[in-house]
C-alpha cells in the first residue's frame, strides 16, 4: 500500500499492524483515533508503553510479570509456598486468580515445548522449577498447561524431571475441552478443575 | 434404506428433473457428457454434504444460474425422510434433514451411508501408499472414534519430532533427552494404531477375497497384506536404531506413517502386473468389502454408486457383479454405463428388480417398465 499521504502516518500504521490480530484497516482506524485525541493524552499513551518495556520486571521467584523483584503473589504471606501451579504465561495466572479458588503460588514457564516454533526445554523456565524442588521448597506441583500436544509434552517432560524427587505432581481435571487454552475456560469450570485436581498419570492416558 | 425420489434444480447440467427410483438397481445410460456421473454426484451430496468430484460447491451450480437445489426422499426404517441441500451463489450452503437445518454438516455424514466406486479409485492400486492408508483410516474411523484422535495426535507428534530433527541439523547440535520425549509419546500411539490396522486387515481380508473370487469366477488368486515396519518389531527399538539415519534425513523414517497395504495378483504386485480389468475387479471387491463393514456398523445397507465400473470388464464379470448386488445382502444400487446393449444383456441373464434411465443432456427418460 503506497497510498499514504504522509510517511509519519504510514510508519504509525505499520507499527500498529504488527500487533496480533490487527490488520491494516484496523491499524488505520487506531491511528486516526489517536490523531483526534489531544496532545497530553497521546503523550501519556506513548510514555506508558515505553515505561512498560523499560521498567517491567520478572519475578525472581515465579517469573511472572511484576513491578518489583518479587511479585505480589509470591510476597503475600498467607499464600502456600509449598503448592506451585505451573502455567504457560501471565494470562493463565490471571485466569486462575480470577477463580478465587487457589491459594498457592505460580511458576510461569514462558511457553511450551514446540520444536516447530524453535522452543526447546532450555528456552523455558524449567531449571528454576527443578531447583526449587531440589531445595525441598515444594510439596505439590499442579500442572496447568493447555491440553495440546505441546502442552502435554511439556507436562510429560517436567514430570520426568521430577520423578526422582518426593513430591505430588497433579494436573487440573480434564473437564476442560481438549485443545482449549486455559484463558478461555470459564471461571467456575476452571476453579472446579483446580480444586478437583488429579494425580498426573502420563500422556495420552 | 433407499432413495425413493430425487429432485434437482440447476445442479450441474440439469435444469429441473424429478426421478423416482427402484429400491434395488438403477441404471443411468447415455453417451459421454450427458450427465450420468452428475446424477451420482447429486446422490453423493445427500450423504456427504459435498461433491465427490468438485469441492468448489459453487461450481456445481448450472452455468449462468444463481443457485442449485438437491432434494431427496429416503425411506429408512419405513419412515420417509427428506434431505435438502441448497446453495445460492456467494452464500452458505444450506443442509436440512426433514426441514431442520444442521448446525454442523459432520453430524449428517453417516446418516445415509454410501459407498462409491469411481474410475478415480484406480489410484488405490496405482497411487502412493498414503492413498491406501487413507482408505484404511477412513473405514476404521467410522467405527472407532479413538482411532482418529490417536492418528491425529500421532501425526502432530511426528511433525514435531521432524521439526526437532531439523533444528538439530541447523544448529549442529543433538540432545538425546529432547528427542526421547517425543519418542516416548509416539511409541504407545503408534502401537495402538498398528494394532487397530492389523485387526482391521484381518477382518477385511476374507470378505475382500470372497468378493474377488466371486467376481473373477475363481480365476485369479489375489492377496492383500498389511505391511508395517512395526509388525514383529519393537517400535521403540526401531526409533532408537534409526536415530542416526533420521538425523541425516531430518525426518522420522520409521513408524506407522510408513505403513502400506500390498495388493497382489497370483503372487505379483497388482500395481505392475494387474490388467485393467483385474485392477477394476480388485477395486470393486475392496469397495464391496467396505460395504459389508459399513452395513454391519451402521445397521443399514449403504447405497452403492457404481460409476462406469463395467467399462473394461468382460460380460462374465459384469453378470457376476449384478448377480452379487441383486442379492438381499445388498441394498440400493446406482450404475452408470454408456452401453445400453450391455445393460440390456445383463438383465436378460440376471433377473433382478431394476429401472433403466436414459440420460440425454440434462433430460431423463425412463426406458423400461
Ligand atoms: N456447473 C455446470 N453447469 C453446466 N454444466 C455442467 C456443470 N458442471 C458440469 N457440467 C456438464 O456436465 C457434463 C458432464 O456430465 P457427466 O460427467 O455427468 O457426464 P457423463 O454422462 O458421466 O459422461 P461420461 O460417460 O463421459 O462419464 C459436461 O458436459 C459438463 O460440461
Ligand atoms: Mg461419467
Ligand atoms: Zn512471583
Amino acid at each position: 500500500m503506497n497510498t499514504f499521504s504522509s510517511k509519519l502516518l504510514e510508519d504509525a500504521v505499520n507499527q500498529f499492524a504488527k500487533l496480533p490480530g490487527v490488520g491494516k484497516k484496523t491499524a488505520i482506524r487506531y491511528v486516526l483515533h489517536i490523531l483526534k485525541e489531544d496532545n497530553v493524552q497521546v503523550m501519556d499513551f506513548g510514555n506508558t508503553i515505553m515505561r512498560l518495556r523499560e521498567e517491567i520486571k520478572f519475578c525472581k521467584n515465579c517469573h511472572n510479570i511484576s513491578d518489583n523483584e518479587i511479585c505480589e503473589i509470591c510476597s503475600t504471606n498467607s499464600r502456600d509456598k509449598s503448592l506451585v501451579c505451573v502455567v504457560e504465561d501471565i494470562r493463565d495466572v490471571i485466569a486462575i486468580e480470577n477463580t478465587n479458588q487457589y491459594n498457592g503460588i505460580y511458576h510461569v514457564l514462558g511457553g511450551v515445548i514446540s520444536p516447530m516454533d524453535g522452543v526447546g526445554p532450555s528456552d523455558l523456565n524449567i531449571s528454576t522449577l527443578i531447583d526449587k524442588v531440589r531445595n525441598r521448597e515444594i510439596k505439590e506441583i499442579v500442572l496447568a498447561l493447555k491440553t495440546t500436544i505441546e502442552g502435554d509434552t511439556t507436562c510429560f517432560y517436567i514430570f520426568k524431571k521430577l520423578k526422582e524427587y518426593e513430591l505430588n505432581v497433579s494436573t487440573i481435571a480434564r473437564g476442560i475441552a481438549i485443545g482449549d487454552e486455559l484463558e478461555y475456560t470459564d471461571e467456575i469450570t476452571l476453579g472446579k478443575s483446580i480444586i478437583n485436581r488429579v494425580p498426573y498419570s502420563g500422556v495420552h492416558a | 434404506m433407499y432413495l425413493q425420489k430425487l429432485l434437482l434444480t440447476n445442479f450441474k447440467n440439469f435444469h429441473e428433473v424429478e426421478i423416482e427410483f427402484s429400491e434395488k438397481i438403477n441404471c443411468f445410460v447415455g453417451n459421454n457428457g450427458m450427465g450420468k456421473t452428475n446424477l451420482l454426484d447429486a446422490i453423493y451430496y445427500l450423504s456427504f454434504c459435498k461433491s465427490y468430484f468438485n469441492l468448489m460447491d459453487s461450481q456445481n451450480i448450472k452455468h449462468n444460474e444463481s443457485f442449485f437445489v438437491i432434494q431427496g426422499t429416503y425411506v429408512k426404517d419405513d419412515n420417509s425422510e427428506n434431505v435438502y441441500c441448497g446453495l445460492k451463489q456467494n452464500q452458505k450452503k444450506q443442509f436440512k434433514l426433514n426441514k431442520k437445518e444442521y448446525s454442523r454438516l459432520a453430524d449428517h455424514v453417516g446418516y445415509f451411508p454410501l459407498v462409491i466406486v469411481s474410475p478415480d479409485d484406480s489410484e488405490i492400486i496405482i497411487g502412493g501408499s498414503e492413498i491406501r492408508r487413507k482408505f484404511v483410516d477412513s473405514i476404521i474411523s467410522q467405527y472407532d472414534k479413538v482411532y482418529l484422535d490417536n492418528l491425529i495426535n500421532y501425526n502432530k507428534l511426528v511433525f514435531q519430532r521432524n521439526s526437532l530433527l531439523k533444528r538439530f541439523a541447523e544448529s549442529r547440535t543433538y540432545n538425546k533427552e529432547n528427542l526421547e520425549i517425543w519418542d516416548e509419546q509416539i511409541v504407545p500411539l503408534g502401537n495402538e494404531i498398528h494394532k487397530k490396522r492389523s485387526e482391521f486387515v484381518d477382518n477385511f481380508k476374507p470378505v475382500f477375497e470372497k468378493y474377488y473370487k466371486f467376481i473373477s469366477l475363481n480365476n485369479e488368486k489375489v492377496g492383500l497384506e498389511y505391511n508395517s515396519q512395526l509388525s514383529g518389531n519393537d517400535f521403540k527399538k526401531l526409533l532408537s536404531d534409526n536415530v542416526e539415519k533420521d538425523r541425516m534425513l531430518q525426518y522420522t523414517s520409521t513408524g506407522i506413517h510408513k505403513d502400506d497395504l500390498v495388493f497382489m495378483f497370483d503372487g505379483f504386485p497388482a500395481k505392475k502386473f494387474g490388467s485393467q480389468g483385474q485392477q477394476k475387479s480388485f477395486i470393486i471387491a475392496l469397495k464391496l468389502a467396505q460395504f459389508d463393514l459399513l452395513a454391519e456398523i451402521k445397521k443399514f445397507k449403504p447405497v452403492i454408486l457404481f460409476d462406469d465400473v463395467f467399462d473394461k470388464l468382460d460380460h462374465l464379470r459384469v453378470e457376476q457383479i449384478i448377480k452379487l448386488v441383486s442379492d438381499n445382502n445388498f441394498g440400493q444400487i446406482f450404475i452408470t454405463d454408456t452401453e445400453m446393449q450391455r445393460i440390456n444383456n445383463v438383465f436378460e441373464k440376471v433377473k433382478s428388480e431394476h429401472k433403466i434411465f436414459n440420460v440425454d443432456n440434462g433430460a431423463i427418460i425412463m426406458s423400461n417398465v
